[in-house]
């Protein structure tokens, strides 16, 4: 480790690094990647606030008993909790260091998260034509906002594993795809964590 | 992700080929039937008003996602307060702290505020400035 000395204007010697320590390309990726979920995490602690506050501003207009369909909101839970599953098994069959696996069980997550917001379209598509929309009450607005910003989450979810498709397709599972792939792996979770905030507070509060 | 940081920085100089494997496929099983039922009874209470009490169900349902979000950290996310040195589930610590406060801080000052505001007819709100 090379320092230098620099004597003050009092004479006394002062030392400093000048070679940053090495760090293995890629070694603090996963803690960064973490922090940055965290940090979205406090996105939706603040989307979650705002429902909780304006979840019965019904202003005149639907409340969630009126407007939520449980069903629906069932058997998209569901696609979302068989994607996380898929996920898995792709990390798994990338641990085995089988690229046709892991590239199946990706398409195969990709169909269910597609699905998720294939319904989650249908639903604000519904509620829009009922005249329902984001503008009606502070609910709705609410509602919209805290939904919306996790769909959108799971929509750039599902732009990135296409691009890591084509990556783990074109280039194999070289360490840096797999890096990549283990942190979309963290995200995919993540969103499901958060959507089952959304399920509980949100829809199944939202009927009692 | 259960990666434990290269120890030192200057030992491991290939950087990702010795992770920690992450789970196993008992683990993500052992999660995802655990997750099945932990989302398909609150829709079960929820749909078929098996508790009469609204406040009982609304406690359950919130234990139950509770439950449901740690399995999904251990399970899935595997967390564990080893994985990267402690730092990530020091970050989990600090924003879990910040996630309470928001949630709870908010509905509570929203909560008192409109519990204090002076009633207002429709007549009064016109006449208001």
């Amino acid at each position: 480790m090379a320092t230098q000395a620099l004597l003050a204007g009092n004479g006394a010697p002062t030392f400093y690094v000048t070679e940053e320590e090495h760090h293995p390309e890629g070694g603090s990726t996963m803690l960064g990647f973490w922090i940055y979920l965290m940090s979205d995490c406090l996105i939706f602690a603040g989307l979650f606030a705002t429902y909780g506050v304006l979840g019965h501003s019904y202003a005149g207009g639907p409340s969630g008993r009126d407007v939520f369909e449980l069903p629906l909101v069932a058997v998209n839970t569901a696609m979302l909790l068989f994607s996380s599953i898929t996920y898995g098994f792709a990390m798994l069959a990338m641990e085995r260091g089988s690229k046709s696996q892991t590239l199946l069980w990706m398409a195969i997550t990709w169909v269910f998260g597609a699905a998720f917001i294939g319904i989650e379209m249908h639903e604000f598509a519904g509620l829009i034509a009922e005249g329902h929309g984001p503008w009606t009450s502070g609910f709705l607005t609410a509602f919209f906002s805290l939904v919306g910003t996790h769909g959108l989450h799971v929509t750039s979810g599902l732009i990135w594993m296409i691009v890591l498709m084509v990556q783990t397709a074109q280039k194999g599972l070289i360490p840096a795809n797999k890096r990549r792939l283990m942190c979309l792996s963290m995200f995919w979770h993540f969103l499901d964590v958060v959507w089952i905030g959304v399920f509980t507070f949100v829809y199944l509060m939202g009927v009692l | 992700m259960s990666i434990d940081t290269p120890a030192p920085h200057h030992g491991n100089p290939t950087g990702h080929d010795h992770l920690e494997p992450h789970g196993s496929m008992k683990g993500y099983l052992t999660g995802f039937i655990l997750s099945v039922i932990l989302t398909a009874v609150p829709f079960w209470l929820v749909m078929d008003h098996v508790i009469t009490s609204p406040g009982w169900t609304t406690a359950t349902i919130l234990f139950l996602a509770a439950v449901q979000i740690f399995v999904h950290m251990v399970y899935f996310l595997h967390m564990n307060t080893r994985s990267e040195g402690g730092w990530s589930m020091l970050a989990l610590i600090f924003t879990l702290v910040m996630v309470i406060i928001t949630l709870s801080g908010s509905i509570w000052v929203m909560y008192h505020l409109n519990a204090n505001m002076m009633p207002m007819t429709p007549a009064m709100a016109e006449s208001a400035p």
